[in-house]
């Protein structure tokens, strides 16, 4: 097997420099020339050079080949040549020349220095030869990688042709002679040498990346290594020597460092071993709900450091204590329920006054010893926060647009793609292989369906029909349910009057949201079935309509939220005049009670102060609030609908009438669109309450820590892979633009508050200011030098803005139409290789008829009609095994060549049976059908393919 | 941990980390999976390379080639003398490139060193018709398969050869939306 595989791959190897040709130069004529020049040139070498004399012959033969290539070439000149065939023509000749150089070479060899590209060659040819099979195969990589290489390859290769010289030197020659060497180096050399080092380093950088064997890489690595440790020190002269070594020093250093941290960090990413095994289990889509869940975790986590870091701990560790201050203290009227479960649980009582809401924060300008300054930084880090994320989300996209790639048409490649890119390379169950290998089937048969009924168009119809109307009732879904909506936040607002509420009025409007978040999505599956989609697109398409559901419920409900807030605000006022008023006749009791109008009154209780309704903790509690209660009905319907369900199949499966597991309730799905649209959601709320609550981000990070391992536990106990199991793209662009979507919509009204409205006046750290914004103003103004501060009026000036957001616009309008360039002009270009892929296309069949035009003509020619067609190839096949005995007799002089020898036999002979005909009509000229003429003529047909394809099963 | 240090020596970790995607961790592992597969052939000790090998039916048990269908072809394409055996380094070489981090175009020439089934070079219709058969576990009647090689074959031969040269597999497959890992 070796050893076929080994002439298999010589033949190959040739036939895909040839292929390499092919793509890389586009003139037809060079290509040919090129190909001609080597076997020229090494003709005239070997004329030049000693041979021995059996070798005369096949030279003669040799030389014989050319020229009637060339004439064969001169004919076809016209016809415009497919090179394939002509490689395959050379295939043998060039190899023959190999071998016949290899005596010559070899004597050669050893007192050569300067090498030229042919000579290089040759010796590549025979460092070929000599090695096994393997190490053929390695250099055969070699060389179409090489080929593939951006830079130019005839250059490559020469270089590593002298590298490979040079090292064979520096092993063969001792080392005191390579040190001479060294110190007698001029400036050239060392230049020379100083580029072939740069040249073994880059080897090394990519070697990871290189298609060779791993015994390969490493020797390659080690002698790369070798080279560059023992040039490396010698480059660079004197003082610079020095100082050389040492920068060479350092950067291996650093490099060690940088593989050090680099193997650490991988170490770090949490949870790979778990996602990897929900991977194998499930296919790529469930796990990339998992990455996309710890993704959102390491961003929660910075988000938290933050909070944590600059806000809530500084405020723990310096501020005032509790109890010290009015908005510090829980109420009297309060007092004596809060501590009670229920009232903690809706975030009430003690939690409402603690560091996890904005109305604990004190407007304190600095706070400690350190003088932190806790309303800036509450500020900046709410700012911060959004900045982050926008920063993080939007570079993770770019990340993954980057890597994507997949810009494929669709359709160009339906089958292909198909067929090579189907199978999920992750999956290691046998459960989840059988349902993929089920719809890998299915998805073969509808294509192959479609493909039938491509031409009918009512199919087409019908299903735009059924998308349509598929569409029509999710939106009339989706209306029903933002109108309900509606209608109990309206409810909810007569409510808030009320104080004689049952248990379900309290709680409608989340519990209607809560309904319309379990109902709705299985009802666009449900309708979703109708369209047909691959389940990929649906799970886009499911996603996209979850999304405005929630987006629905989401702005119903900050809709209310601000009409509360409105409300509170007005409330404010009058409660601030009678704080006020409350203040003074707190005073004026004291005085009047004590009689003692000198001594200033102890202050008043902090609980007894009257405070007003802080709206800001109050939308803060709010989100809390959603937030929790999204978790436990997130855990819940896991608990219920996966857990449950699964125990219930599971066992009452042996006492009941039907099989529970094949048919109706089976186990559960994973629900992708459902999770990733619940995390996407509650990274909204998040975002959304994170200023009025820093403490939410605390709880969201809780929550994503035990989603993850809940998840992955649920997921493997008691969920099924998917019927369609089907791949996801590994970059999720689709999550992170619904993130980067829900991101901004939240930035929206948070921003808005944080420049509109105007802070409570008795709790959080702006009280007392007319704007939030306005602790930035006042930092500028006292703490920072007056000139920073007029430079920062300036910029604020709006005849500095207006010009510097006009500037921007202009360049993104600028880099939009540069990049509509390079889609046009790749547009171009995708239409240029259609159009040269049809010209092939249409070259073969044009020279198929006029093959076919040819050989009417021929046997209308009056003594060709005459004879019987069987001679002429007789005579072709005398001719043939005329040569063919020929190049056994010369075969023998190379070593180790037998096989492919008779490769080349077994390649040639057939063709001229085939091909007698066609090639005999411009008869004086051809009149040695040589293997390249032979087989030229069949190329152009169809049967060239065939021709080529031969090899292998002749093996 | 020093006892793990006795697998390999420094300078070999190195390398394997310069040869792969992998870091020190991984090989170490990856050496112990081997390990796994063959302990009274494997040593634990891979300081002097020992030229050990395992046949192709032991790498194929592995459960993340177990349900693979084209596991064997993997092997084998992986392995140095074409039959399926691995030595270490095959196997390290193996897991590197189908491990998440290796390039596309690395890839890209595995992927199609494997759908090459008879070892020519060039993804014919008896490779293409292999593959389907696998993939769907010859659900498929021969004319569907015949039809769908054919189709494949046209929609992706840019020479017009009628058989898929790397040069046409590399273009076809780096477009795949699919074509991730």
């Amino acid at each position: 097997m070796p050893r076929k595989s080994d002439v298999g791959a010589k033949i190959e190897d040739v036939g895909i420099e040839i292929d390499g040709d092919v793509s890389d130069s586009e003139d037809d004529t060079s290509r040919r020339r090129g190909n001609r020049r080597p076997t020229a040139g090494r003709g005239g070498a070997r004329g030049r050079g000693k041979k021995p004399a059996d070798e005369d012959e096949e030279d003669e033969e040799e030389e014989e080949a050319p020229r009637n290539r060339r004439g064969a070439n001169k004919k076809k000149a016209a016809k415009s040549r497919d090179t394939d065939d002509e490689s395959e023509d050379d295939t043998p000749k060039r190899r023959q020349g190999r071998a016949a150089n290899k005596g010559a070479a070899n004597k050669k060899k050893g007192g050569k220095a300067q090498d030229n590209d042919e000579d290089s060659e040759e010796e590549k040819g025979n460092k070929r030869n000599k090695k096994g099979a393997t190490g053929k195969k390695g250099k055969e990589e070699e060389t179409k990688d090489k080929k593939g290489d951006a830079k130019g390859k005839g250059k490559g290769k020469e270089k590593e042709d002298e590298k490979d010289k040079k090292k064979k030197k520096n092993s063969s020659d001792t080392d005191s002679n390579t040190n001479s060497e060294e110190e007698s180096m001029s400036e050239g050399e060392m230049e020379r040498l100083k580029e072939e080092v740069e040249e073994k380093k880059k080897v090394i950088a990519i070697m990871r990346n290189k298609p060779w064997r791993m015994k390969r890489r490493l020797v390659h690595l080690k002698e790369c290594q070798e080279f560059v440790d023992k040039f490396e020190g010698a480059l660079g002269k004197g003082k610079g020597r020095k100082f050389y070594a040492y920068k060479v020093m350092m950067t291996k250093k650093w490099i060690k460092f940088q593989r050090d941290f680099e193997n650490f960090k991988t170490t770090c990413i949490p949870w790979e071993r778990k996602i990897k095994e929900v991977e194998s289990h499930f296919g790529s889509s469930v796990a990339s709900y998992f990455i996309f869940l710890r993704w959102m975790y390491g961003m929660n986590m910075v988000l938290f450091g933050l909070t944590f870091g600059l806000v809530v701990i500084p405020e723990v560790l310096m501020g005032l204590p509790y109890g010290s201050i009015p908005r510090k203290t829980v109420p009297r009227a309060e007092q004596s329920t809060a501590q009670d479960y229920s009232v903690l649980m809706d975030f009430n009582g003690y939690c409402k006054y603690s560091v996890l809401f904005y109305g604990y924060y004190n407007n304190q300008r600095t706070i400690g010893l350190l003088k932190f300054r806790l309303p800036l930084s509450y500020l900046m880090v709410g700012v911060g926060t959004f900045g982050y994320s926008l920063m993080v989300v939007i570079r993770t996209m770019a990340k993954n647009a980057d890597v994507g790639g997949g810009d494929g048409d669709d359709g160009e490649f339906t089958f292909a793609w198909k067929m090579f890119t189907s199978w999920d390379y992750l999956i290691g169950n046998a459960e989840t292989a059988d349902n993929k290998y089920a719809s890998i089937t299915t998805s073969f048969k509808e294509s192959i369906v479609d493909e039938q009924e491509n031409q009918k168009d009512e199919n087409i119809h019908l299903r735009r029909f059924l998308r349509v109307l598929a569409n029509f009732m999710i939106i009339c879904c989706l209306g029903g349910s933002g109108y309900l909506i509606f209608f109990v936040v309206k409810r909810s607002q007569e409510f808030a009057n009320r104080d004689d509420l049952s248990w379900y009025e309290k709680n409608e409007l989340e519990l209607i949201m809560s309904l319309l978040g379990l109902v709705c999505p299985p009802l666009f599956e449900t309708i979703a079935e109708l369209e047909e989609y691959h389940p990929r697109i649906a799970l886009k398409w499911q996603l996209g309509r979850i999304f405005a559901l929630f987006l629905g419920n989401l702005y119903t409900f900050l809709f209310a939220l601000f009409d509360e807030v409105n409300n509170k605000l007005e409330e404010e006022v009058s409660i601030r005049n009678a704080s006020i008023w409350a203040q003074k006749e707190y005073y004026a009791n004291f005085t009047l009670y004590n009689n003692d109008t000198d001594t200033t009154p102890p202050p008043m209780d902090p609980s007894d102060v009257i405070r007003g309704p802080c709206w800001e903790t109050a939308v803060g509690i709010e989100f809390v609030k959603l937030t929790v209660s999204d978790i436990q009905v997130t855990y819940l319907t896991i608990l219920i609908g996966d857990f449950a369900r699964a125990v219930i199949v599971r066992f009452l499966n042996y006492c009941w009438c039907w099989d529970l597991e094949a048919t109706y309730p089976s186990y559960g799905e994973f629900d992708i669109s459902g999770n990733v649209l619940g995390l996407v959601f509650n990274q909204g709320m998040i975002w959304m309450g994170a200023f009025y609550a820093p403490g939410l981000v605390g709880i969201n990070v809780l929550r994503l820590l035990s989603s993850m391992y809940y998840q992955c536990w649920a997921v493997m106990a008691t969920n099924v892979p998917h019927e369609r199991v089907f791949k996801a793209s590994k970059s999720n662009n689709f999550y992170m633009g619904l993130l980067l979507l829900i991101l901004f919509l939240s930035l929206l009204p948070v921003v808005y508050t944080i420049m509109t409205l105007p802070p409570s006046f008795d709790c959080g750290p702006f009280s007392g200011k007319a704007k939030m914004f306005d602790v930035i103003m006042e930092t500028i103004d006292l703490d920072l030098p007056a000139f920073l501060g007029t430079l920062m009026g300036y910029a604020a000036n709006p005849g500095l803005i207006i010009p510097a957001v006009l500037l921007m616009v202009l360049a993104i309008y600028y880099l939009n139409s540069v990049s509509e360039a390079y889609q046009h002009a790749n547009a171009e270009l995708k239409k240029k290789m259609q159009m040269a892929r049809d010209e092939e296309k249409n070259r073969r069949n044009n020279t198929e008829s006029t093959d076919q035009v040819m050989k009417d003509l021929e046997d209308l020619l009056p003594n060709r009609s005459l004879l019987p067609p069987a001679p002429p190839p007789e005579t072709g096949a005398d001719n043939k095994a005329d040569q063919g005995g020929k190049s056994t007799k010369v075969r023998p002089g190379t070593a180790g060549k037998d096989v492919n020898l008779q490769k080349d036999v077994s390649l040639s002979s057939p063709n001229p049976n085939a091909r007698g005909a066609v090639t005999r009509p411009p008869g004086p000229r051809g009149p040695g059908p040589l293997p390249g003429n032979g087989q030229q003529g069949p190329g152009g047909g169809p049967g060239r393919g065939r021709g080529r394809g031969q090899p292998p099963p002749r093996r | 941990m020093g006892n793990k240090q006795t697998i390999f020596t420094d300078e070999q970790l190195d390398a394997y980390q310069d040869c792969t995607f992998f870091t020190r961790k991984e090989i170490l592992r990856l050496h112990g999976r081997y390990h796994e597969l063959a302990p009274h052939l494997v040593p634990m000790d891979y300081t002097n390379e020992p030229d050990v090998t395992i046949p192709l039916a032991l790498i194929v048990s592995m459960p993340e080639l177990n349900e693979n269908p084209f596991r064997n072809r993997i092997v084998e394409s992986f392995s140095e003398d074409g039959a399926g055996n691995l030595s270490f380094n095959d196997f390290v070489d193996m897991f590197s490139v189908l491990s998440e981090t290796a390039p596309r175009e690395l890839k890209a020439i595995y992927a199609f060193k494997i759908y090459d089934f008879n070892v020519d070079n060039f993804l014919c219709k008896e490779d293409l018709e292999k593959t389907l058969n696998k993939l769907t576990r010859e659900e498929l009647s021969p004319e569907e398969v015949t039809l769908v090689c054919e189709k494949a074959i046209e929609e992706a031969d840019l020479d017009g050869d009628s058989k898929l040269s790397f040069a046409d597999f590399e273009n076809m497959i780096t477009r795949a939306p699919d074509f991730l890992r």
